[in-house]
């Protein structure tokens, strides 16, 4: 029989613990996939969050930090003065980590440029702890710190962290992505390829951000919660490149 | 050969000295000579500083580089190393060796930026969340500052702990005769390759984590750690016995606190008072039996500790002397400093 797919070996034997319809699968599966196909898997050094994807140190077949809660972009800028400037680094993040509790980290390792690369989860909630308001809820959606949807005159406005951060000097490449269906899958993959790419072409800092679900705590089922991504997501969160200096380069 | 060294600096060139080529800090007085001597220094030996957004960025960026394998420091003072302690935490339970600077100033809040002491029970009692110590120097001159900012490294590497080396206000801005020791070759520093998360390409990934969600694994962890304190407290406890052998009254105290009490010590033993001085080196562990030893000498009335605080190492003093003599306590606060003529009036006068 001859295999047409199969599992990126930089991914572990480990079962994913994610929930059913989660799309952390697919985005593990795209990093592990741009990292073997650019031939980066050796030396790469990944700094997982805290949140849902706290136990990407399992996942990864890479050395992995375990960050502090919004600290991944401090503790990989550290990571990236010590070892050899030709192994790739990558944070992968989610919503709360990132853009609430680190926000002054993410903030500021845009602002240096460092070279590394940032992934970063938007799925607008607090999936690990059971469904509060993230700061990336969006007006009207519901959480369990929302119960009536988020009201911007209560809980104040959600943020848009790639127009916020292409307003730096330091990022090299922004782009936000989404996972809703395999047309967008592989546009994911190819802005996290070239995320990559700039940062083995040491031209400074890539994030991307993926507009992404979380049927638990949306109360919807695995292609609801898509076809949510599809219609309330990516209208609020418009997907496309937001900043990117190889094209202004030439 | 010695040179006229600033503490601060002093602590700096130490840590280069003993193969420390990673700086992160974020300003605060009275500590900021360190981050600013590192910030061209380190360059200067192939290493990297970075001036942090935050305190909490910096303790994290430790965390980074000592995961990574690498000698790397951080320095703040009380206010910003309160802001540190979850990174602590995360260090210790991740078995990082580091080292971190406390030049106290005086609380509690924003407090004040003279001398104080106010951060014993944050350094010696763990600090931040959970289980942990780190092991906690406290230099009383600035050869002393020298000789355990070069020797901290070590022990940190030894034990994979976090080591903390607390000074004050004083100790840190003051100028003394110093040597500093040769600077080490890099080579000759532990081979951390078995654990170090700096970019593997053998198969066998390196993981540098605090995360242990298993109740019975979490147990049998805090179990190990505390078996390394154990063996850390009959190895590296230090502490400095002065003219103790015939006291009747012992003074315990650390750091400038202790040299004031030295001074008094020689005055009232020229009013023909039997004075002597326990003065902890290492304040985690804490050098706890010489002092219960002390409380059994029949010539030994009674014990005075001398502080920049309201009292918080006097409560380690009496946890040693367990109720066999007297336990009195001097404090000053505020960044006030005490005078030798307050401790010998105390003394004679009992206040």
């Amino acid at each position: 029989m001859k295999i047409v797919a199969d599992k990126p070996k930089m991914l572990t034997e480990t079962p994913l613990h994610y929930c059913p319809g989660c799309t952390h699968g697919i985005v593990h599966r795209l990093v592990a996939e741009a990292l073997e196909e650019l031939g980066k898997v050796d030396g790469a050094i990944g700094v997982v969050p805290v949140g849902c994807s706290v136990f990407g140190y399992k996942y990864f077949r890479c050395d992995v930090f375990e960050a502090a809660h919004g600290r991944a972009p401090a503790v990989a800028s550290a990571i990236r003065r010590v070892v050899n400037p030709d192994n790739l680094i990558f944070t992968y993040q989610g919503d709360g980590d990132l853009a609430s509790i680190g926000m002054a980290e993410t903030v500021h390792a845009c602002t240096r440029g460092e070279n590394i690369t940032i992934i970063f989860i938007n799925n607008g909630i607090y999936g690990m702890t059971g469904g509060q308001m993230a700061p990336t809820t969006m007006p009207g959606e519901k959480a369990t710190t929302c119960i009536y949807g988020r009201d911007p005159k209560v809980n104040g406005n959600p943020i848009h962290m790639c127009e916020m951060l292409a307003t730096l000097t330091g990022p090299a490449y922004i782009e936000r992505v989404s996972c809703y269906d395999v047309p967008h899958v592989n546009k994911a993959k190819a802005a996290i390829k070239k995320a990559f790419q700039v940062q083995m072409e040491k031209k400074g800092l890539s994030f991307i951000e993926v507009v992404a679900n979380c049927p638990t705590n949306y109360h919807q089922t695995p292609l609801e919660s898509m076809q949510f991504v599809k219609e309330k997501g990516c209208s609020f969160y418009p997907l496309g490149v937001f900043k990117d200096i190889t094209k202004e380069d030439k | 050969m010695k040179k006229l060294w600033k503490g601060n600096e002093a602590i700096a060139e130490a840590a280069v000295a003993a193969g420390c080529r990673y700086f992160f800090g974020y300003p605060i007085t009275p500590q900021n000579e360190i981050p600013e001597y590192l910030s061209w220094r380190l360059p200067e030996v192939g290493g990297a500083f970075i001036q942090a957004e935050s305190e909490v960025s910096a303790i994290n960026m430790l965390y980074g580089a000592a995961g990574a394998g690498a000698r790397a420091m951080t320095s703040s003072s009380s206010p910003g190393i309160s802001l540190k302690q979850e990174g602590i935490s995360y260090i210790a339970a991740a078995e990082l060796p580091c080292v971190i600077v406390n030049m106290m100033r005086s609380g509690p809040g924003l407090g004040g930026i003279q001398p104080a002491q106010g951060d014993y029970f944050q350094a010696t009692k763990g600090g931040g969340h959970g289980d942990y110590h780190p092991i906690v120097f406290a230099p009383s001159s600035i050869q002393e500052f020298v000789d355990l900012t070069y020797g901290a490294f070590d022990v940190a590497d030894k034990y994979r702990t976090p080591v903390m080396i607390i000074g004050d206000g004083m100790l840190g801005q003051m100028m003394e005769p110093a040597e500093i020791p040769p600077m080490r070759d890099l080579k000759t520093l532990p081979d951390k390759n078995d654990w170090a998360a700096c970019g593997h390409s053998d198969g066998r990934p390196r993981i540098i984590n605090s995360l242990r969600i298993e109740p019975d694994e979490l147990e049998a962890f805090n179990e190990h750690l505390f078996k390394k304190y154990e063996e850390i407290t009959k190895n590296e406890t230090r502490y400095e016995d002065y003219l103790t052998s015939d006291a009747e009254i012992v003074f315990v105290a650390y750091g400038s606190v202790a040299r004031i009490c030295k001074a008094a010590i020689v005055e009232l033993r020229a009013q023909g008072i039997k004075a002597g001085l326990i003065r902890p080196i290492t304040l985690y562990p804490y050098p706890t039996e010489i002092i219960a030893k002390l409380a059994k000498c029949d010539k030994v009335k009674k014990f005075v500790t001398v502080e920049m605080s309201m009292g918080q190492m006097v409560e380690d003093v009496r946890l040693a002397v367990n109720g066999l003599k007297p336990v009195e306590f001097y404090g000053r606060s505020g960044g006030n400093v005490m005078m030798p003529g307050d401790l010998v009036k105390y003394v004679k006068e009992g206040k």
